[in-house]
């Protein structure tokens, strides 16, 4: 149990996009918590609110496109929701921090990396230029970059994805935030480059005592990095718990479906299965349990929305639905 | 590419074009009914001297020969010479051209420094009040004919106030600077001359405001646009996700890179400027290129009307070389080998 | 165990409209841009209707009158009724422009597709040739042409025309070289599709949305662009009545008779408003951007 108040404590959160016809329920009722220092994965696919969850809890998403309908998000203990601008320019980039999927494109092209380094380094750290450039080379040399003073005068086009993404990564540790958000941060990098980067993460993560929230839709990345994941269908959880729980004794049909197209879940000689079907339209959810129609045990009890129950009493172990806990055997 | 490569192939585009375009003005004049030997000789000419003038043309010559004799002329900057004024067109043109470039500079000065903000507030306030405010005047901008406004801004401001002059380049009376520049504006303040330079500024406020007018739009359009691109782009959001404000963000990040593919459309602005005068100039009596060529329009005056379109075809590709350049300069993503 | 599928559905044409409806409705600059072209277009049709006077009738005891009850817009230097001929000119200017700009983007949308489709020299050469075009500024050109093939209605139309082809040629080509890298496009032709075949079925029409938006948004510049020739004197000649020929025939009255410019000319204004904004709704709606949102 952890007696330290959570970095980010969303409950019961639930979000839509006015749309032309329907609102499209990109959040329905979500509750997650990241406590100081560990590694939380968010795992699903795209569609089941991960990016919108990550971006929220920034206020990145842009004011007039969304409407909050229920549930809370603090970040610090700070209401995430309420919070005025002026604080939000403080928050974001220092007390928590943000990479996104696309390194390739998140940087300003025009630009050299140093001068967009500095610019976040001194906008939170008031020091002088000089003293920045120094932090920005430390952070970039622990980063294992070879040759920073270089980087720093390099503009982005000329780096690699994989370097580009260890820029960010420098930059997100830059003022030391309590909580790092990761939103797909290797998807689009070379699958060799994948893994260097996580465990870069990973490493400067843990020296620092920095908590990160880890999207993605790979349950192969969340097994390997993750303390403890939520499984997220249709802006729901529908499983959460600790890593080698849930991959070890996966609760709901749909973390199973997932687990069983993964290679290295399955036994060799055994097919590969992939989930029927598709994700329902978030702009016209089913009543009942959102996963019913893909559901192999599908039941006539699922026309009603199962609650997320904890597990054997352990309430860090949750999954939703209606069948009856499947022991290990 | 590499530089001289690049500068090579503009030239040789530019010299492709100028053959382009002088093959097309020679169509048109040959287009023309009626004798051009005649219309210089005059009615009354005998035959034969219209006959000789005729040779001396070398509008007897067949058609190839006489594209050669053309093009030859143009090599050497002789643009032909203007029935009206019985002057080497280039050197009409030359001593017109301070005059256009001064008000169309000066419009697009204008032009910018309104536009730029409100496209910025357009992209900014994207299909909010200021947005459909801002593109309103916009559209309004270009949809206005610039010979209306300019004579309406004529009867008010002269007819009725009184408070600005009607017309020309300077008022009556006044000698124009000592020629350093061709521009009065700069000219002025160069010999010092206070009421010089203020009289200049008075005469060219309704034309260049009219002129600017109908260009804003152009420029709002284009840096709504542009800034639209940019406030869409992944960095602003990491900018933001950042800590850095809103308009930090808009002014610092978004604007110069919405402005470097700007600098395209900004620079032939200049260009259609430099032409689209032509009505504006006629208007206020203006005493430019574009007056020059409507009244060699209307007195059928055809060397003068080629050799006009001829230049001013080689100043847009010129100015359209500059901007290529430019763009390599300001841009650190151009030029690589990728 | 019951897999049920949701398979989208097609949307049909009402849902369609419905849709379009909904996102002109979001749009009070387009849907201004659609009333105005609306009302200028009955004006055009409906003249000979909707005109109080013959707009040709001269009245040389009412010559220049200013704007009452009998003469809405006053009259001209003959005793001409203003209103109606501001009514008829509609027909000459605006006339011109959709002539001017349907024309031109089906004769460049063609030649442009087959220079595209053919490819090789042909196409090398009809490029050179826009490009020479293009580099030539409009006016200019309209101007030299106008006035070399002499001042009337038709040479107007023709020059105007024939410099407006070049960047629908332009388009339409640049259509065609990415749709004949499609993969639809390659399989009709194992198929042994010809080359007609080719331009007229997936050429032409995958390539018509940027050529609508362009000509949408080209009507009012070829609007001004005839009331601009109009002005200087070439174009529809008297005494038929067009909207830039009176603003240039008002100028030698207009510090004693306000009326007789300025009403021409606010047609033209608000004409070439109303086209624009209807350009720019129609450029909207066809981007791929707000598709995306």
């Amino acid at each position: 149990m952890h007696t330290s108040s959570p970095v980010l404590a969303i409950d019961n959160l639930s979000l839509e996009f006015p749309a032309y016809k329907n609102n499209v329920k990109a959040l329905n009722g979500v509750s997650l918590h990241v406590n100081p220092g560990e590694i939380v994965g968010v795992v699903g696919e795209s569609g089941s609110g991960k990016s919108v969850t990550a971006m929220l809890s920034m206020r990145l998403l842009p004011e007039s496109s969304y409407r909050i309908t229920a549930g809370s998000l603090s970040m610090l203990g700070r209401d995430m929701l309420a919070a005025p601008e002026k604080d939000l320019l403080t928050i974001r980039g220092r007390d928590a921090a943000m990479i996104f999927q696309e390194p390739m494109t998140a940087l300003n092209p025009t630009r050299r990396i140093g001068r967009q380094m500095l610019d976040v380094i001194i906008h939170h750290q008031k020091i002088s230029a000089a003293e920045a450039r120094l932090k920005a080379i430390a952070l970039l040399r622990d980063m294992h970059i070879a040759s920073p003073e270089q980087v720093l005068e390099s503009y982005p086009f000329e780096l690699s994805g994989g370097m580009r993404q260890r820029v960010m990564i420098a930059l997100a540790f830059s003022c030391e935030p309590q909580l790092l958000i990761a939103d797909e941060p290797t998807t689009a990098l070379d699958v060799t480059v994948q893994r260097q980067v996580l465990l870069l993460l990973r490493e400067k993560a843990r020296q620092r005592g920095t908590a990160i929230l880890l999207i993605t839709h790979d349950m192969a990345l969340v097994s390997q990095f993750c303390d403890r994941v939520y499984v997220m269908y249709t802006g729901a959880v529908v499983e959460e718990g600790c890593t080698v729980e849930v991959m070890g004794n996966p609760q709901h049909p749909y973390t199973q479906g997932l687990l069983s197209g993964l290679p290295e879940m399955v036994e060799p000689g055994q097919p590969l299965l992939t989930i029927p079907g598709q994700v329902p339209n978030l702009a016209s959810l089913p009543v009942g349990c959102t996963f019913q129609e893909r559901c192999p045990y599908a039941m006539p009890v699922c026309a009603k929305r199962p609650n997320l129950n904890t597990i054997n009493g352990n309430d860090q172990r949750k999954s939703a639905c209606w069948l009856p806990v499947k022991e290990l055997s | 590419m590499a530089f001289l490569t690049l500068l090579r192939k503009r030239l040789f585009g530019l010299v492709l074009v100028v053959l382009g375009v002088s093959l097309i003005t020679f169509a048109i004049s040959h287009l023309i009914p009626g004798d051009p030997a005649r219309l210089i000789a005059g009615d009354r000419a005998s035959d034969a001297l219209v006959a000789g003038i005729r040779h001396q043309l070398g509008l007897d010559l067949p058609l190839y020969q006489q594209y050669g004799r053309y093009l030859m002329d143009l090599l050497h900057g002789d643009l032909g010479t203007s029935i009206r004024t019985s002057r080497p067109v280039l050197e009409d043109l030359q001593a017109f051209f301070p005059a256009t470039l001064e008000l169309a500079l000066v419009a697009l000065v204008l032009a910018i420094l309104i536009g730029v903000p409100l496209g910025v507030l357009s992209a900014v306030y994207h299909n909010r009040a200021i947005d459909q405010i801002a593109r309103t005047l916009a559209v309004t901008g270009i949809s206005t004919p610039a010979f209306w406004l300019g004579l309406g801004a004529i009867v008010l401001f002269y007819g009725h106030l009184g408070w600005l002059p009607g017309g020309g380049r300077l008022s009556e009376g006044l000698v124009p600077p000592p020629t350093i520049t061709g521009f009065y504006l700069i000219d002025s303040l160069l010999v010092g001359d206070g009421s010089l330079f203020l009289d200049t500024v008075e005469h060219l406020i309704l034309p260049a405001t009219t002129l600017g007018f109908v260009t804003l739009g152009v420029v709002a359009r284009q840096i709504r646009s542009a800034m639209l691109d940019q406030l869409g782009e992944d960095y602003i959001r990491t900018a933001r996700a950042y800590g850095l404000s809103r308009w930090t963000v808009i002014l610092r990040h978004a604007l110069p890179n919405a402005l470097i593919p700007s600098v395209t459309v900004l620079g032939l602005t200049l260009g259609d400027l430099l032409y689209g005068a032509v009505l504006t100039e006629t208007v206020f009596a203006w005493p430019g290129m574009g007056a020059y060529v409507v009244k060699s329009i209307q007195a059928l005056d055809f060397p003068a009307v080629m050799g006009f379109a001829i230049l001013v075809s080689f100043i847009y590709v010129l100015l359209n070389m500059a901007i290529d350049l430019l763009y390599r300069v300001i841009d650190p993503r151009i030029g690589e080998v990728n | 165990m019951s897999v049920a599928l949701t398979a989208a559905r097609r949307p049909r044409w009402s849902e369609k409209l419905a849709y379009l409806a909904y996102q002109i409705r979001r749009s009070p600059l387009t849907m201004a841009g659609l009333a105005i072209t609306f009302i200028v277009l009955l004006c055009m049709i409906f003249a000979p209707w909707l005109a109080s006077h013959d707009p040709n009738a001269l009245n040389l005891a009412e010559r220049l009158a200013p704007p009452s009850a009998e003469h809405w817009f006053g009259t001209d230097e003959v005793g001409r009724d203003l209103f109606s001929r501001v009514l008829f000119g509609s027909q000459q200017s605006v006339g011109v422009g959709l002539f001017v700009a349907f024309a031109s983007c089906f004769i460049g949308g063609l030649l442009g597709c087959f220079s595209g489709v053919i490819g090789g020299r042909f196409d090398a050469l009809i490029m050179r040739l826009m490009d020479i075009m293009l580099s030539v500024p409009s006016l200019v050109l309209i101007m030299a042409l106008a006035a070399a093939l002499g001042a009337s209605l038709f040479n107007a139309m023709l020059a105007i025309t024939l410099v407006r082809i070049p960047s629908y040629v332009r388009l339409a080509r640049g259509q065609a070289l990415s749709i004949r890298q499609m993969g639809y496009v390659k399989a009709a032709q194992t198929f042994g599709a010809g080359r007609w075949h080719m331009v007229h079925w997936h050429v032409a029409r995958n390539a018509m949305p940027p050529l609508l938006v362009q000509l949408s948004l080209d009507i009012g510049s070829s609007i001004l662009m005839a009331s601009a020739l109009g002005f200087i004197g070439l174009g529809a000649q008297q005494p038929t009545a067009e909207w830039g020929a009176m603003v240039a025939t008002g100028r030698n009255y207009i510090l004693d008779n306000w009326w007789y410019s300025t009403f021409p000319g606010l047609a033209i204004l608000i004409t070439a408003t109303g086209f624009n904004l209807l350009g720019d709704g129609v450029r909207d709606l066809l981007d791929p951007r707000q598709q995306g949102k």
